[in-house]
């Protein structure tokens, strides 16, 4: 722990083409820096090299909520503050908003972005404090333990190692079904929400897609979901300033009192958003019932396997499944 | 009087504090400055068997190097200044200092060490254990008065133990009163139970940041700290210089929740570093680094046995108490739990044991409340188990057993000036309309439960035998001279004006000087213990009726008649019977300058401190001088007591529990400051709901690794967490032994806060007991669903 920041290069591109130049140039050494609450405390812990810090403040381009015809877009630079207080996102993909108005604290907020949050780090607090695990490069996981203290570790998809996403706004986007858009020298790629975020199993060393000279420039999110019926809860220790134990984020396409389609998601349970497919199907076509949501809560933490100090997230997703069904 | 006394008032450093003015030990800068960095333990602990800062020496910028053989060595289990031993990781091992802070940090990660891990203990009942690890070379526990021992409890000791309960062999501290096997044999309820309490983090805003520099002789130390005379003697002493020749600067603190009371060793690392290159040297504390370096409150593993009457009297209690105290002296938090369950309950009958083992987590030392507040978290829901077993209503089982005039403290039984727990309590049950709320008790709105809880605490709040030292100059203004320090309370200031009160001064003619030794302070308390209020209104006005003596005496001199014929007014002291016969003060000092000796203080008191007696040195012959030592009779323990209110929300389904209202009451004697008092209350409600039910202090027992490192980590309350409205009251009822009637208050008003949100939990799960703090929604929701929870019991550092 050495809570002291090394010397860096910084660059401040004024544009997206030069942001991709230095992002091409340095590669594994670029970081990307756009909130910075999070760099702040990679960069003073040095336990990664970070030898050019690329400030994407100045990116004009990568800033601001747009209608399309397809939906709405949001730059990956937009403040949560700003997505929590804009009445279209309220209105239309109220989920987010809410997801957003959850995020940190109301400064951290202030400067926090979408794309910063959705493409943050782990906070497993061994990897945090600088152990050489397998996400650190190294050979084993800390956390893992049979004496770890792992109270906010995965209940899913663990695979070596066991870290969770520490995201609000993740699940949103993926029960939002959006399109995550990613910029490089090479053109432009879109990944699907769902396949934007990393298993273990396939990388063990980033939470996402996104490769070294890529930038994450936009949200887009679709039509389809615009004015559905929404459910956003985080269950964290504090209201400030916190990671969620669980939370959970659920859009419930309505006909009448009946679910047409649900996509239900899950954060903190798993190294990426836990989309709870068998729980959506129970509930699709079906009314927002008590038992249903019974049903839902049960299904969704089917094959959860808790680790020693985690066994509290089993009935907590299972109560933030159902109370997302319920939709009180 | 009461002029000033219970009025609120803007203390003159405010100012500075919401401007951003104010100057902190980390904002002085002197020419020429280096910075100096860390380098730290990153074992539990380990032997240092070389180290290699050849390669960091002769890098640009870097310019001195300070080893452990550089400073002085602390004796037995004192914290370290620097070692190479470290018993717990974050130790500081050496230290370096360059141009810059970023290159003294490149030079540390340059520095080759050589380490020799060595066995480490994270939980004391291991280390107990016949065949457990031992934090120190020498010993597992430090006795009272003896120091480090080694105690280990028998394979028996701990095969009597039913499975998953303390374990009571061999204590290092013990007492007894009374007898309790016929208290338990006469009782128609016993209640009985383990419990654990977490340590916390002091999480001081400001870390504890220090400059140093050395000019003509002397040395500069800008520290960061809650007292201002008191560390002087311990800090110089860390330095190996006389205290006269270190010059002391603390004028603000942020925060120190007990954690900077005194002088602590590190402060002195920028002070031998100065010494060795020459130039001045300020060490910046990191917030991570306040975690290692800042201390903790020492845990507990306890056992608890309380015998009731069938009206609800407590006839016996039975304590155990394993102090988890890190690898040093630590502090003796479990005999003040145990002398604090005497007070606050009155039992007839007690035994206390109490060891506390050694564990290589950052060293232990006061937090607000230390051991009281530890034990009121413990004892205040299971006196409410009782309250349910005997049929008795929560607040009156609190009243049947509540502390009078005559009540007596601690293992020893000794006297006590005054205790108005019952009064608070009733005074809080009809402000916060308890019959009414408590009928609420239980309801449920979907998966929300209502629970309502009273918890109550005591902290003793006052010493005697400190100094008081003020000036009237020839411009007729009243200088106070105060050394008490500026925790962040600013009872400096409000203990200040009872001076002005004695002498009948406006208060705009007042002025308060205090942070800096060089400016003549007298030898005063530390700012801890909740001690200031009685301690430093008795110090002043022991100086303030010196000085009224002496302006009596000097206008007889120059009036006639003798000093008994004056009175004053107006800041004017004048003939009662001839009231034209009249001096000003502003003319009263000047007579004091030409009459000299003990006027001007160019005589002095034989019984003040040597300090004292500097600083009145330092003033004397510019103006009439003040000064004396506080010798008003003590008759006894002075308690600061208080209960606190609370009605919550809890959702059975996420383990959240949402604080709807609360009222915390003081009994401490007459208000000084009602705003101060208001903040204290609120203050020290929040830190009691972190303790109760928010604060984690994590370490991994494989690797003796710390996951609560931060406050996002380690999680105290914050603005979100807590209601934007808080209410007060106070019993205002007179203590005998403070000449204006005033105790202190700031450690009791955490404690009945944390228990208060504690019984309030337990209330809205129907009465169950969790037997450890903090109660997180992993504990709730385990508890709700009738799961078991995930850590062992009596386990320790898990949360």
């Amino acid at each position: 722990m050495k809570d002291m920041m090394a010397g860096f290069e910084l660059h401040q591109p004024a544009d997206l083409e030069t942001a991709l130049d230095l992002l091409n140039r340095y590669g594994e050494d670029a970081w990307r820096l756009a909130g910075g609450y999070d760099s702040l405390d990679w960069l003073k812990n040095r336990s990664r090299g970070a030898s050019a810090v690329i400030d994407l403040e100045g990116l004009e381009e990568l800033k601001g909520i747009r209608e399309t015809a397809d939906g709405l877009e949001i730059g990956a630079m937009t403040t949560l503050t700003e997505i929590e207080n804009s009445s279209i996102v309220q209105q239309r993909f109220g989920l987010l908003a809410e997801a957003a108005s959850q995020v940190a604290s109301p400064q951290i907020r202030n400067a926090g972005t979408i794309g910063g949050n959705l493409a943050q780090d782990t906070r497993c607090w061994y990897y945090r404090y600088g152990v050489n695990c397998y996400r650190a490069g190294g050979n084993s996981c800390y956390a893992a333990a049979p004496e770890a203290m792992n109270r906010e570790h995965a209940i899913f998809g663990a695979s070596r190692c066991v870290a969770v996403t520490p995201s609000d706004c993740a699940p949103a986007v993926v029960a939002l079904d959006a399109e995550i858009v990613i910029q490089s020298r090479r053109g432009e790629r879109i990944v699907q929400a769902n396949d934007f975020f990393m298993q273990p199993s396939v990388d063990i060393r980033r939470m996402t897609v996104l490769e070294p000279e890529e930038l994450l420039t936009a949200i887009r999110l679709p039509n389809e979901w615009s004015g559905a019926s929404f459910y956003f809860e985080k269950v964290a220790d504090r209201n400030v300033w916190d990671f969620p134990l669980v939370n959970v984020a659920a859009s419930f396409r309505m006909e009448g009192s009946t679910v047409e389609e649900a996509r239900i998601v899950c954060g903190a349970v798993q190294c990426i958003p836990r989309r709870i497919e068998e729980a959506e199907r129970l509930v699709r076509g079906q009314l927002r019932s008590e038992q249903v949501a019974e049903s839902a809560g049960v299904a969704a933490v089917e094959g959860a396997e808790p680790l020693n100090y985690n066994h509290f997230k089993v009935p907590l997703m299972e109560n933030l499944v159902k109370r997302a069904v319920r939709g009180v | 009087m009461a002029e000033l006394i219970g009025k609120d008032f803007t203390p003159p450093d405010i100012r500075a504090k919401v401007t951003g003015a104010a100057k902190y030990a980390e904002d002085f800068r002197r020419d020429g400055m280096l910075f100096c960095r860390l380098l730290t333990s990153p074992m539990p602990h380990a032997r240092v068997l070389s180290v290699d800062a050849s390669q960091a020496l002769e890098m640009p910028g870097v310019v001195g190097i300070l080893l452990p053989e550089d400073v002085p060595e602390q004796p037995g289990a004192a914290n370290n200044i620097l070692t190479y031993e470290p018993h717990f990781v974050g130790e500081p091992i050496l230290a370096v200092a360059a141009t810059s802070e970023t290159i003294a940090q490149d030079a540390i990660e340059n520095i080759r060490l050589e380490l020799e891990p060595l066995e480490f203990c994270t939980d004391p009942l291991e280390s107990l254990r016949p065949d457990g690890p031992n934090a120190r070379s020498d010993g597992n526990t430090v006795v009272p008065r003896e120091g480090v021992r080694e105690i280990k409890w028998t394979a028996n000791d701990f095969e009597d133990a039913a499975e998953g309960r303390l374990p009571m062999g061999q204590p290092g501290a013990e007492w007894s009163y009374g007898n309790i096997e016929d208290g338990f044999a006469e009782s128609a309820v016993v209640v009985e139970e383990d419990f654990v309490t977490a340590s916390t983090s002091h999480h001081s805003m400001e870390p504890r940041t220090a400059m140093a520099y050395w000019e003509n002789g002397k040395c500069y130390l800008h520290a960061s700290s809650q007292s201002q005379s008191l560390p002087l003697p311990g800090a110089a002493a860390y330095i190996g210089i006389e205290p006269e020749d270190l010059v002391f600067i603390a004028e603000y603190c942020g925060g120190g929740f007990g954690s900077k009371g005194g002088a602590y060793p590190i402060m002195s690392i920028p002070a031998h570093m100065s010494r060795k290159v020459g130039r001045p040297v300020l060490m910046r504390i990191s917030r991570a680094e306040e975690y290692f370096l800042g201390s903790a409150r020492a845990g507990f593993q306890g056992h608890l046995k309380m015998g009731f009457r069938e009206d609800g009297r407590l006839l016996a209690v039975d304590l155990y108490i394993v102090q988890e105290n890190g690898p040093n002296q630590g502090f003796g938090d479990m005999g003040s739990a145990a002398s604090a369950v005497t007070i606050t309950y009155t039992p007839l009958s007690m035994r206390y044991r109490g060891i506390s083992v050694l564990t290589n987590t950052p060293p232990r030392g006061a937090q607000r409340g230390p051991g009281q507040n530890q034990m009121h978290t413990a004892i205040e829901p299971l006196l409410d188990k009782a309250a349910r077993e005997l049929g008795v209503d929560p607040l009156d089982l609190r009243k049947i057993n509540a502390p009078t005039q005559e009540s007596r403290y601690g293992g020893n039984q000794g006297p006590i000036t005054s205790a108005y727990l019952r009064e608070a309590l009733e005074l809080g049950a009809e402000q916060f309309d308890w019959e009414a709320r408590r009928a609420r008790s239980g309801d449920r709105n979907g998966p929300k439960v209502t629970g309502v809880g009273v918890g109550q605490a005591f902290h003793s709040a006052g010493s005697s035998g400190f100094d008081g030292l003020l000036r009237i100059s020839p411009d007729g203004r009243l200088h106070i001279h105060t050394g008490v320090g500026n925790l962040g309370t600013y009872s400096y200031a409000s203990t200040s004006r009872v001076a002005a009160e004695v002498l009948g001064y406006n208060w705009d003619n007042c002025e308060i000087h205090r942070g800096d030794s060089s400016r003549g302070l007298p030898w005063n308390n530390g700012q801890y213990g909740s001690n200031t209020s009685f301690t430093m209104t008795r110090t002043n006005y022991a100086a303030g009726m010196d000085a009224l003596g002496k302006l009596k005496d000097i206008a007889a001199l120059e009036l006639g008649g003798t000093s008994d014929d004056y009175d004053i007014a107006n800041e004017e002291v004048f003939n009662r019977r001839n009231p034209s016969r009249r001096l000003t003060y502003a003319k009263a000092a000047t007579l004091a300058i030409e009459l000299g000796g003990r006027h001007s203080g160019n005589e002095l008191p034989e019984d003040i401190n040597p300090m004292t007696r500097r600083a009145a040195e330092q003033l004397a012959g510019t103006g009439l001088i003040g000064v004396a030592r506080d010798n008003i009779e003590q008759t006894g323990m002075v308690p600061a007591l208080a209960a606190g209110f609370i009605e919550i929300q809890l959702d059975i389904e996420t383990g959240a529990v949402e604080i709807v209202d609360y009222l915390g009451v003081a009994d401490c004697g007459v208000v000084l400051h009602p705003q101060s008092l208001a903040n204290q209350v609120r203050g020290g409600a929040v830190m009691g709901f972190g303790m109760a039910a928010s604060e984690r202090h994590v370490y991994d027992p494989r690797w003796g690794l710390p996951g609560s490192v931060g406050l996002h980590q380690a999680k105290p309350p914050s603005y979100l967490d807590v209601p934007s409205e808080m209410d007060w009251a106070a019993v205002e009822l007179e203590d005998p032994n403070n000449p204006v009637g005033v105790k202190g208050i700031g450690e009791p008003l955490m404690g009945c806060a944390a228990a208060a949100l504690l019984c309030a939990i337990s209330d809205a799960l129907g009465g169950h007991y969790f037997n450890r703090i903090p109660v997180v929604a992993d504990m709730i929701i385990n508890a709700a669903g009738g799961q078991p929870q995930s850590y062992r019991p009596l386990q320790v550092n898990t949360q």
